[in-house]
């Protein structure tokens, strides 16, 4: 059987699933069979699409006689659909397994159980869509079961809102997709892909499509300033479907983003890259900053995604801008180090938010300041959430390493560019990559260190107990693949050859047949890395500390005065906190400009009042750019509320003078 | 000479009905306004009768019999029996002067004349002409509907629009009967359901200005 076939069979199997748990729901058994159910599928499915990826001949496809009647349903695998449905199903099944436990402690199963499966089909729909109009389908499908599933604790205000804002925000990127389409298939309405891909465009017009596109993709990823969305509704949602939306859905906006502007849109004006670059840059710092000052970890996370969106768009610009002066080679690094940023931060995003969706069951508790010291509860919780960090920072010798570095490679081949301008924004925004690197850094030693570390500064944190066995295997999984994506990068370039071959028509040289697992990405600068040789290192180093420390310095038994380390207070209050961690980097960055706000009120000499210390946080980007927005609209619905009480006779004037005006149009410019 | 003749006669007949419909949007009195409709859908039977004989099209006979029925005797006298049962045929009342009515149907005219000549340069000369004629009495139509206050008047208005539809259509090759006839029994029925709101709104309101539903809503002119 086909590929395509087999996969839309899972489509329909998992559609199947959905309206089985609409029916089953109320049953307890039912949060094992329906997440056990998904497991399978999606385990399936991404051994198809990987063997897809992996023995990759032709592009397979399959029409459907649904859909528009002169179109059809056109569905096809080619590279590029193939490792993004491999990552969407891996996703999905390490959600699916995690849930199996996790899901236990729904409350309120019948909210979640029927729209995870369709979530799950609607994303795998879009990646497979070859039409604009399954392909538009399938991406309003995605969008409104993900909106469901925001909805499942719908009765705190909180997600309510989160609720709105997110459907709000997801009619906008439709609508801009819709009309790029529209663009994309010109006057005469050629919908299917290979249509648009065979017709020519102005270039004006590709350049409205890019734009179009920036908007109804970059609204589902995250891009700043679009990226509203995304701290309100992860945290809302229960905390695998957290895992998917931030870990996958928004890889399928990027999928989106990557269909269209690299594969459809024909050619597009130099400037195109730099628009990129600059979105992504920002997307990139700020979303760090944002994350860095956050409590909640969930919100944290939400925030961190969208400064690896910015890093995903980074290099993605940079491919376009490298394709679009001819250096194939470069252009090919480029977007390989996009795409492996795409698969690595679905793992450990996916990870991060298993890990706070564990302390959630544990602790009950969001906030971190009113956690710490559970790595003695939760230790293999820990341990793997540690993982995740470490990934996310960046760290050798795990995967996240891996796709900033060949980022950076391709940074450092920007000097032979033609245009000025790129030549001067490029290291600009290699600068700000670093700095959001070293930012990530500090986030996650928060996240962790505040979490995991020092003593519980709550009694649930105190009491905490370790998660069942299926949410710690799905996390030990991901964790796995972390590693075993740093220690094996080779591999994963070698399988996305093919996808830069497509579509920047050049491929980094097979890394395979390197010895001792070593990448080099780029036969111009020559640079390589090994992550097996680190890796070792660091073992060794590591293992000869401890037993360095245990053989020296802790053999003896040692007779101290009992000074307190200047720690007199056993409270945990005094502790170091999330908010105090963060201040040195939040005074600096955030003060003035960005809307954090510090009060401090202490009480005059001889007053019995605590002193109090109030810190508010809020996004720029609402003040500056979404009230003002809001403002407009409610101000022209106002005015043009006076449209709905005007009488008969004048709503046929309305009509008349219309239709005047219209064939006045016509009559002067036809 | 038979095109000739064809074509002479279809131009005839199209821009009698455009010319009743001048008639129309400045006859001021009610009873005078009926008898140029009926004038008018004569006209449009004569038309498509003239048509079904041209195109050959023996279904259109039952469209000009249709119209022939219908809007030059069943609506015209239903009308005139409501009009003489409200007691309104005195009434007069237009909101712009006849004048200025008059220029603005002369542009309306010139307005579809250019339209329709411009956006179908590659037609059948018989059908543009048509086109062009149609469009003008469905913009004379909307006009009347526009211009008058009497619920009467504003029903003619639309019948004659829709006369403008039912010519365009006929004018067009190939167009089915089933539309023709489902367009006229609408007209019928619409007929039906305005006469039945012209005595409820009378009932209630002692007028059929409809200005008089304006100051019922409760709103300023």
């Amino acid at each position: 059987m086909n590929v395509v076939a087999f996969l839309l069979l899972c489509i329909a199997a998992f559609l199947g699933v959905a309206v089985l748990a609409v029916v089953t729901s109320h049953r307890r058994a039912s949060t094992r069979i329906v997440y056990g159910a998904t497991l399978l599928l999606s385990g399936m499915a991404a051994v198809a699409a990987f063997s897809a990826l992996t023995g990759y001949a032709a592009a397979a496809k399959l029409v459907l006689p649904l859909g528009l009647p002169w179109i059809g349903a056109h569905f096809r695998i080619d590279a590029l659909a193939a490792f993004f449905l491999t990552v969407v199903n891996l996703g999905g099944a390490a959600a699916s397994l995690y849930a199996i436990g996790y899901g236990a402690h729904e409350e309120e199963p019948h909210r979640v159980l029927p729209f995870f499966p369709a979530f799950l089909a609607g994303m795998n729909l879009v990646v497979l869509a070859d039409d604009a109009y399954s392909f538009l389908l399938a991406w309003e499908f995605m969008s409104l079961t993900s909106w469901a599933l925001v909805m499942a604790h719908h009765h705190a205000p909180e997600n309510r809102r989160a609720g709105y804002v997110y459907l709000v925000m997801a009619s906008l990127g439709s609508l801009a997709l819709l009309l790029a389409f529209g663009l994309l298939a010109g006057p005469d309405g050629g919908y299917a892909f290979e249509t648009i891909r065979g017709s020519t465009r102005p270039p004006l017009t590709a350049a409205i499509i890019l734009i179009l596109v920036l908007v109804g993709a970059g609204s589902k990823a995250g891009l700043v300033p679009l990226h509203a969305w995304l701290p309100l509704a992860h945290p809302a949602a229960p905390s695998h479907v957290s895992a998917l939306m931030s870990g996958v859905m928004t890889k399928v906006a990027v999928y989106a983003f990557i269909r269209i502007v690299f594969d459809l849109a024909g050619v597009l004006p130099w400037w195109s890259g730099m628009l990129l670059l600059a979105f992504g840059g920002v997307s990139a710092v700020l979303g760090v900053l944002q994350a860095l000052v956050q409590d909640d970890t969930k919100r944290l996370l939400a925030y961190s995604t969208i400064e690896n969106i910015g890093i995903i768009f980074i290099g993605l610009g940079l491919a376009l801008a490298f394709r679009t002066n001819g250096m194939n080679a470069a252009a090919a690094l480029a977007m390989t180090a996009a795409l492996l940023h795409v698969f690595n931060h679905s793992l450990f995003k996916s990870l991060l938010f298993f890990g706070a969706g564990a302390v959630l069951t544990a602790t009950g508790e969001r906030s971190m300041d009113r956690l710490g010291g559970l790595i003695h509860r939760m230790p293999v919780t820990s341990f793997l959430f540690l993982i995740g960090c470490m990934a996310i920072s960046a760290l050798p010798p795990l995967n996240g390493f891996v796709s900033e570095w060949l980022t950076f490679q391709a940074i450092l081949l920007s000097p032979d560019m033609v245009q000025w301008a790129l030549k001067i924004i490029v290291p600009a925004i290699g600068g700000l990559l670093a700095l959001a690197a070293a930012l990530a850094g500090a986030t996650f030693v928060k996240a962790f260190g505040i979490t995991f570390l020092g003593r519980p500064r709550s009694d649930q944190a105190a009491t905490a107990m370790e998660v069942d066995r299926f949410s710690l295997s799905a996390m030990a999984l991901l964790g796995a693949l972390c590693l075993a994506a740093g220690l094996l990068p080779g591999f994963i370039i070698d399988a996305l050859a093919p996808v830069t071959q497509q579509f920047v028509g050049g491929a980094i040289p097979s890394q395979a047949t390197l010895p001792w697992l070593s990448i080099e990405p780029s036969a111009v600068s020559g640079s390589s890395y090994n992550g097996l040789l680190v890796f070792l290192f660091i073992t060794m180093s590591a293992l000869m500390a401890v037993w360095a420390i245990h053989r020296f310095a802790s053999r003896a038994l040692r007779r101290a005065p009992p000074w307190d380390c200047g720690f007199p207070d056993p409270s945990p209050i005094t502790q170091y906190s999330g908010s105090s961690f963060a201040q040195p980097i939040r005074r600096v960055f955030l003060a003035g400009t960005f809307a954090t706000g510090e009060t401090v009120s202490m009480p005059a000499p001889g007053d019995m009042r605590p002193a109090r210390f109030t810190l508010t946080l809020s996004d720029p980007v609402w003040e500056r750019l979404y009230e003002p927005v809001a403002g407009v609209v409610s101000f022209a619905a106002l005015h043009l509320n006076k449209l709905q009480f005007l009488t008969i006779r004048s709503y046929l004037s309305l009509v008349f003078l219309a239709l005047v005006s219209l064939l006045l149009v016509l009559a002067i410019w036809s | 000479m038979g095109h000739g003749l064809t074509f002479d006669v279809a131009h005839l007949l199209g821009g009698g009905l455009v010319l009743v419909s001048f008639l129309m949007i400045t006859q001021h009195r009610l009873y005078a306004l009926l008898n140029a409709f009926a004038l008018q859908a004569v006209l449009l039977a004569l038309s498509v009768a003239w048509q079904a004989s041209v195109q050959h099209a023996p279904h259109l006979y039952i469209t000009a019999l249709i119209a022939l029925v219908f809007k030059a005797i069943i609506v015209p006298v239903g009308l005139h029996r409501i009009i003489q049962r409200l007691g309104i045929h005195r009434e007069i009342e237009t909101v712009i002067g006849s004048g200025t009515t008059m220029l603005a149907g002369m542009g309306l005219v010139a307005l579809s004349m250019t339209v329709m000549l411009k956006v179908t340069p590659t037609a059948d000369p018989l059908a543009r002409e048509d086109l062009a004629f149609a469009l003008s009495v469905v913009l004379l139509g909307l006009l009347m509907m526009v211009t008058r206050r009497n619920a009467v008047s504003q029903v003619v208005g639309f019948m004659s629009l829709e006369n403008g539809l039912v010519f365009a259509g006929t004018g067009a090759r190939g167009m089915p009967l089933v539309v023709e006839i489902s367009v006229a029994f609408s007209v019928l029925i619409a007929f039906f359901v305005i006469g039945v709101f012209l005595f409820r709104i009378r009932e209630r309101f002692d007028t059929v200005d409809i200005e008089a539903l304006d100051r019922f809503r409760g709103e300023r002119r």
